[in-house]
């Protein structure tokens, strides 16, 4: 079988996204990176697992630390049309390969690139319903309960009510990646949703804040399209001292895990130390995008050869 | 026995659960950008017939199952079991009631089965798809009634008890799919 995985009049209709995806950010001057797919660091982000390029380095999962390289080099702000990588993951809006989405705006709070995301949603799907929510209002909706107050007991107790799960689940933050991709998730409802403000366990590369509430929040949001996750955007950590400490306790708990250790990158350190400029940021997947558009269930459905 | 990772798992894998042998229905993959990834897992107990889903970590295991599928012939029943042989080596095994179950009514002597054995002993009886099987009871047939929509119940040489058109009549030989009960037509004789 050579044949696509695709159709070719889905393949049309990629082309016709990533033609309107440049032109939206040409449009406003951000200026387009094409950044390397290898390097020779990567994350030590604890649910990731990095392909190895033997003797070189990594594929990397996200542009991500070659565009803040570039951002406390002194560029404007810049997008990253391209791929990633991202071994084990595969299924249906999964693949080891995909197309990203990335970009990063100076000056932006989470809110500000929120709102130019909702613009270019407009512009692809005019029809489309979009809406707002925190992450406490979402989860308190389906599961009344608070994510913020909520103990790990009362999680674990929240997940034996409504999942059979093989074994438990000891850290707070893998019960609330449970529980909002099994219960909430599949209630947001169709259209588009933002979900914003993090609980702090989940708080990954975005800035701390205290919420309406007086709450400790992680200033992070997560964009769902007919309960799908579609991109995942921080108000940037800017600080070098906190990333660091962050990468040491990564690297700690895959040691625990006995997952691969990777060394921190210490460019991307380096980069901070002098200066990241103040900026928001977002990744989305954008063969994801092209499923909610083409209302497909299957990934391969969207792309050239899904199958390796 | 070896051991399959959550990445690993195909549909009809057969790994144990909680002790018991089950068939996986269907492996999907849930992971959140950043954060745990999770395999939802549908699967069906090979001993109850019961299907229902779990959640595991991805990375996490499972046991294989020592469950394997072979035909062989059924011979007669006894009343309390159903006795099969092995078409080739002629080793016999015999299943009991609850093994059997619902496959009971279909089953004519000499025809080739599908045994599902665990540890080697008989866990389920799959009757193959289509059988052959004559009428011995049902109303009197109506000739030329073959357009008309009408059906009545008829009882096979097995006991089976199946609906049929009103045109069918005493030992007729039917097609039937033994997963639906569906009468598909009259064999050629």
């Amino acid at each position: 079988m050579f044949q696509p995985s695709a159709s070719l009049a889905n393949l049309q209709k990629r082309a016709q996204l990533l033609q309107q995806l440049r032109a939206f950010f040409y449009a406003r001057d951000v200026m387009e990176v094409d950044v390397p797919a290898i390097g020779a660091a990567t994350v030590t982000d604890i649910h990731l697992e990095p392909l190895v390029v033997p003797g070189t380095g990594y594929l990397q999962t996200s542009p991500e630390y070659f565009m803040k390289r570039l951002l406390a080099a002194g560029s404007p702000s810049i997008f990253y049309l391209g791929k990633a990588y991202r071994s084990d993951e595969s299924g249906r809006r999964h693949r080891p390969e995909f197309t990203m989405l990335e970009w990063y705006r100076l000056g932006f709070d989470d809110h500000a690139l929120m709102q130019e995301m909702a613009e270019l949603f407009r512009e692809l799907a005019p029809h489309v319903a979009i809406r707002f929510s925190s992450y406490t209002d979402a989860f308190q909706a389906v599961l009344g309960l608070c994510p913020h107050r909520a103990s790990l007991a009362d999680l674990q107790a929240c997940i034996a009510s409504k999942i059979e799960l093989n074994s438990p689940l000891t850290d707070k933050s893998s019960c609330l990646d449970l529980l909002f991709s099994h219960c909430v998730e599949p209630e947001l409802g169709n259209g588009i949703t933002f979900v914003y403000d993090f609980p702090r366990e989940q708080c990954a590369l975005a800035r701390m804040a205290l919420n309406d509430a007086g709450q400790q929040v992680a200033r992070r949001f997560e964009v769902y399209w007919d309960g799908m996750e579609l991109a995942n955007g921080y108000w940037e950590l800017c600080g070098a001292e906190e990333q660091r400490k962050r990468f040491e306790s990564d690297r700690r708990t895959r040691t625990a895990l006995g997952l691969t250790v990777p060394e921190v990158d210490e460019r991307f350190l380096a980069a901070l130390e002098t200066g990241l400029p103040e900026c928001a940021g977002v990744a989305l997947g954008v063969d994801r995008l092209l499923m909610c558009l083409l209302k497909v269930k299957d990934i391969r459905e969207v792309m050239p050869f899904a199958d390796l | 026995m070896a051991s399959y990772s959550t990445s690993e798992f195909r549909s009809g894998m057969k790994v144990m659960l909680d002790g018991d042998p089950c068939s996986i229905v269907e492996n999907e993959f849930v992971k959140p950008g950043k954060g745990q990834a999770f395999n939802r897992v549908r699967l069906k107990n090979l001993k109850s017939g019961r299907v229902w889903e779990r959640t595991f970590k991805s990375g996490e295991t499972l046991e294989a199952a020592d469950v394997v599928d072979r035909e062989m012939q059924y011979l007669y029943s006894d009343g309390e079991f159903w006795h099969f042989m092995h078409p080739e080596t002629f080793e016999q095994l015999q299943a009991d009631q609850a093994t059997v179950g619902e496959a009971a009514k279909w089953l004519r002597e000499q025809d080739i089965v599908t045994l599902t054995l665990y540890n080697g002993e008989p866990l389920a009886v799959t009757p193959p798809n289509h059988v052959e099987l004559e009428v011995v009871e049902t109303d009197p047939g109506l000739k030329g009634d073959t357009a008309q929509g009408g059906t009545k119940p008829a009882t096979l040489s097995t006991g089976a008890v199946v609906k049929v058109p009103l045109f069918v009549s005493i030992g007729d030989v039917l097609r039937v799919d033994t997963r639906t009960g569906e009468y598909l037509g009259r064999a050629n004789k």
